[in-house]
């Protein structure tokens, strides 16, 4: 099948049908299936589902950080035209920090706690990157005034527990473009910060990234983050991608039923609604993923189909879902055209 | 209108967080003091739902436990109606939900029995058959299959432990219910349906809630009123609706700004610098002065007073004059 999801011509961030298996003794379990999508350059591809869905082992893959007994076991992963998933750890460590900057939701996973934080950046920017030392000083210096750390030269040789929450994030920002990335990769940046802070450091993260051209693979749970920072959206579930496409289709007129549950399901601040949409039940764990469509048992439009085979990812309108009820309406227009 | 099931007067709590007396002693330091709430006034209508919001740390959770009772005020006083008990209140009539259902449930009891155990205390109803009859209908009622009693808490999903916690809060036949961030753990097709069955129960019964949670959204969703806490203090307290389309505190509008939403794609904002400071040594006047747009002079000597509907200088000032906010 073409990918359904077409983008740019050149994209930065090439994932094609990436699979991930976890072994385990009960068997083998499949966490990532025939996941694919791309991302261009300066674009913010926001990736969206609720927990377990896979979101963070789709971003921990592409970094090449899955340990056992995760394994991917099918697909390709392309950075700027050179595949990446299978060139090994040495390979992977020149890329991780230098190509593909990380953010998680937890600034500590990031930063050591031992180090001076300008010191840490510095280190990065001299293992990638063919300056002087003082030059890369004066570099950690730049970025940590860019990122908005107040008084910067007197919080250069501070330690990362020094800083607030919200402050600490914005170092693992400056940390993770310090080698003018091609791409950063944030896991739930925003998850553990209050609304407040939130705001502000999604705000930075889209004025830094669109200034530089960098592209950012955006995770979370908060379709309301997405709406505001992504250009385009996937939504996952149970390991799938079950709609893609630009971010205010897939929030206006999302075509896949569990995508236009969980619109309706989350509360805004805009008119407010009698009843919040629901779906029953709730996402399966991954030794109990129904054969066919795996939201069939939650899915109130389910048809005989859904219970036999994986519907593909079709393109529908301007987003492309994977759903049954949409591919019998293609054959249905192919039919009549 | 009816008298308020709950009255809440200039209730105040302080910890200490002082370091230990020795080390204290050595290194000459006063003990030290963190007003996690201070001064908080506010009532609560029969059936209504009255929430709390405000970012971590605001003390929405600490004025939580001295309404149910599991904190004392420092000083003030929480008050109910008659119709629970006046100042001694029923048992049982009050009861409380919390954020994580997994930690409020003692995993090697039986459902029926985590249930039952409110009823237990109470021996009400006393009969053992009569306890389980109504095990079963607290079980179907909250959405779950009387069969489930039979099952441990980790047989369920964080929303069916959810629905357990809440069952086994209704069997005591409460007439007002404390929720603390009842959904936050959860992910939000499950938030809706407990947002939902809380609605139906609401309606049902007759409860009344005392709602708490940092997210405006959910809030919005759920409460009649909201009072809005910032570092300890309430600065304002509305009709949800009026709150939305005419918040009076900077800080109000400060919060309802910073919440993304679905319907403002890709918009771009500047957000409000700074962030909440230390409870343990608030900043002078009006503890919001430092982030606040509108701040004056007067705002960083004295601490505004809660007219019943906001603390704020500038607001209170702005509607003597009858001027709309700049
Ligand atoms: N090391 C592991 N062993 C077994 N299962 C795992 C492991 N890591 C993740 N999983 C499972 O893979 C699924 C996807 O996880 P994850 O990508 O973390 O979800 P998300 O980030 O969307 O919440 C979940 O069901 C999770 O339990
Ligand atoms: N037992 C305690 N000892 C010391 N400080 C506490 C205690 N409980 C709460 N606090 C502090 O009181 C403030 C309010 O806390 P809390 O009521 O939990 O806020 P919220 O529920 O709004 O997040 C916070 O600064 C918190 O650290
Ligand atoms: S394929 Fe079937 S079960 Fe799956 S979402 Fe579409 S209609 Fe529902
Ligand atoms: S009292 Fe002053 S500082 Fe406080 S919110 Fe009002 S205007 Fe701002
Ligand atoms: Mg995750
Ligand atoms: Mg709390």
């Amino acid at each position: 099948m073409m990918a359904a999801d077409e983008t740019a011509m050149d994209p930065v961030l090439s994932v094609r049908n990436l699979s991930l298996e976890f072994v385990t003794r009960r068997g083998v379990l499949r966490a990532l299936n025939e996941i694919s999508f791309d991302i261009a350059r300066g674009e913010v591809l926001g990736v969206v589902g609720e927990s377990g869905a896979g979101k963070s082992l789709t971003g921990t893959a592409i970094i090449g950080l899955i340990d056992k007994p995760g394994r991917l076991s099918g697909g390709e992963i392309w950075l700027k035209g050179q595949r990446i998933d299978n060139i090994g750890h040495d390979g992977l460590r020149k890329i991780r920090g230098r190509r593909i900057g990380m953010i998680f939701q937890d600034p500590l996973t990031s930063l050591n706690p031992l180090f001076r934080v300008g010191d840490q950046i510095a280190e990065t920017i001299l293992t990638h990157m063919p300056v002087s030392k003082a030059e890369a000083r004066a570099r950690a210096l730049a970025l940590l005034t860019e990122v908005g750390i107040p008084a910067p030269e007197n919080r250069i040789d501070a330690y990362p527990h020094e800083f607030s929450g919200g402050m600490r994030q914005r170092v693992v920002i400056a940390l993770a473009l310090a080698a003018e990335p091609d791409l950063i990769i944030a896991d739930e940046p925003t998850t553990a910060l209050d609304v407040s802070v939130q705001a502000q450091i999604i705000t930075l993260l889209k004025r830094l990234c669109r200034t530089r051209g960098t592209s950012v693979m955006l995770i979370t749970h908060d379709m309301g983050v997405i709406a505001e920072t992504a250009d385009r959206v996937a939504v996952m579930y149970a390991g799938r991608i079950v709609e893609i496409g630009p971010v205010a289709d897939v929030i206006r007129h999302p075509k896949h039923p569990y995508a236009s549950g969980l619109m309706g399901a989350i509360p805004a601040l805009g008119a407010k609604v009698q009843r919040l949409t629901q779906i029953s039940g709730a996402m399966p764990r991954l030794n109990a993923i129904p054969p066919g469509c795996a939201f069939r048992p939650r899915c109130m439009q389910a048809i005989g189909k859904c219970a036999e085979a994986v519907p593909p990812l079709v393109r529908v309108g301007a987003t492309s879902a994977r759903c049954w009820l949409h591919e019998e309406q293609d054959e249905r227009s192919a039919a009549h055209g | 209108m009816a008298e308020p099931v709950l009255r809440v007067e200039n209730i105040r709590r302080l910890f200490d967080v002082s370091k230990p007396w020795l080390e204290r002693v050595v290194a000459r330091e006063k003990p030290q003091f963190l007003r996690a709430v201070d001064e908080v006034s506010f009532e609560i209508r029969p059936g209504e739902t009255f929430a709390l919001v405000g970012e971590s740390g605001s003390g929405k959770s600490t004025v939580a436990k001295m309404v149910v009772g599991l904190l004392p005020p420092s000083s003030g006083s929480v008050h109910f109606s008659a119709s629970m008990g006046g100042g001694k209140v029923r048992p049982g009539a009050i009861q409380m939900i919390f954020q994580d259902p997994y930690a409020s449930l003692n995993p090697r009891w039986r459902i029926r029995d985590i249930i039952a155990e409110p009823m237990a205390a109470l021996n009400h109803p006393a009969d053992p058959a009569a306890r389980a009859a109504r095990v079963a209908d607290l079980l179907t009622l909250v959405g779950l299959s009387p069969l489930d009693g039979e099952k441990y808490p980790h047989q369920f999903s964080g929303g069916q432990r959810q629905r357990v916690a809440i069952a086994r809060a209704l069997s005591s036949e409460p007439q007002f219910l404390v929720c603390d961030e009842p959904t936050s753990a959860l992910d939000v097709s499950v938030q809706a349906q407990i947002l939902n069955l809380m609605r139906d129960l609401q309606e049902r019964l007759g409860l009344t809630y005392l709602f708490i949670s940092h997210n405006l959204a959910v809030v919005r969703h759920m409460a009649h009123r909201i009072g809005v806490m910032y570092l300890g203090r309430l600065v304002e307290v509305q009709e949800t609706e009026a709150l939305f389309a005419a918040p009076r505190h900077p800080y109000t509008r400060l919060l309802i700004d910073a919440v993304p939403d679905l319907e403002q794609i890709g918009r771009d904002r500047i957000p409000v610098q700074g962030e909440v400071p230390s409870p343990i040594n608030p900043p002078s006047g009006c503890t919001f002065h430092p982030r606040c747009p509108l701040a004056t002079e007067i705002c960083t000597r004295e601490v505004p007073a809660f007219d019943g509907s906001v603390a704020c200088h500038v607001a209170q000032d702005t509607m003597m004059a009858g001027q709309a906010m700049p």
